[in-house]
């Protein structure tokens, strides 16, 4: 559901000018749904950026999703993170 | 999807998920270290001094909580519904739904403020009608350039 909403508001962000990128938890969903820019990692439900108290990984995670803005287009990108 | 358990695989199979057509596709201007960033998360997170998301609202609560960029995020409070995930990890870290000091560490140009939905909307209307759409044009507003989201 997370995805999904995640996904909904990306678009509608996106709609209006704003370059959007999402970490997803359910690479099905974002195939489903189809948010422009999407990072798949393959962590558990509840743990959107790996492990708790290690903002080192957490960094990677969001370093890894941003990275995507700087892609050209068409969309969607949906990626597959890698630690 | 296989690690989850069977009720919910069967649900995620069977639910009629939206698709998102068109496809908006808006570049980023400049480079991302010049852009000014924003976070939008649906971990359900709120700030102690926000009402929390009523969580027995049907089909889910689409409402969102502005979060200041000087916002403490270890003091989020976690008010999201879903059982399908273990809440123990958001709980004592609540960087790893709403990583707003992470993008602070990265040096990033934050927006003075964030949004916070709760995620677990299973009738997703009035969120892609009335609260996405308002919440986006805030960020218009606000000379945003970049979103990073984050689902939990």
């Amino acid at each position: 559901m997370c995805n999904q909403a995640v996904s909904l508001i990306a678009a509608e962000i996106e709609k209006r000018g704003i370059a959007t990128t999402c970490i997803v938890l359910l690479r099905e969903i974002a195939e489903e749904v189809r948010p422009p820019r999407a990072l798949f990692v393959p962590f558990p439900l509840g743990y959107p950026l790996g492990k708790p108290h290690d903002p080192e990984g957490q960094r990677r995670v969001i370093e890894a999703a941003l990275a995507l803005l700087e892609r050209p287009g068409p969309g969607p990108l949906l990626e597959d993170y890698r630690a | 999807m296989s690690d989850l358990p069977l009720a919910s695989r069967i649900f995620l199979k069977a639910y009629p998920w939206r698709r998102i057509e068109p496809l908006p596709w808006a570049p980023l201007r400049r480079p991302l270290r010049d852009a000014k960033i924003a976070l939008v998360s649906s971990a359900g997170l709120v700030p102690p001094d926000q009402e929390p998301f009523d969580n027995d609202l049907r089909g889910g609560d689409w409402s969102y909580r502005e979060v200041p960029d000087s916002t403490e995020v270890s003091a989020l409070v976690d008010a999201h519904r879903s059982l399908t995930y273990d809440h123990d990890g958001v709980r004592s870290d609540p960087n790893l739904g709403f990583p707003l000091d992470r993008l602070h560490d990265l040096g990033l140009r934050t927006n003075h403020r964030h949004f916070s939905f709760m995620g677990s909307i299973t009738a997703p209307g009035r969120l892609a009608k009335r609260s996405a759409p308002e919440a986006a044009e805030k960020l218009v507003a606000d000379g945003v350039e970049a979103v990073l989201l984050v689902p939990i």
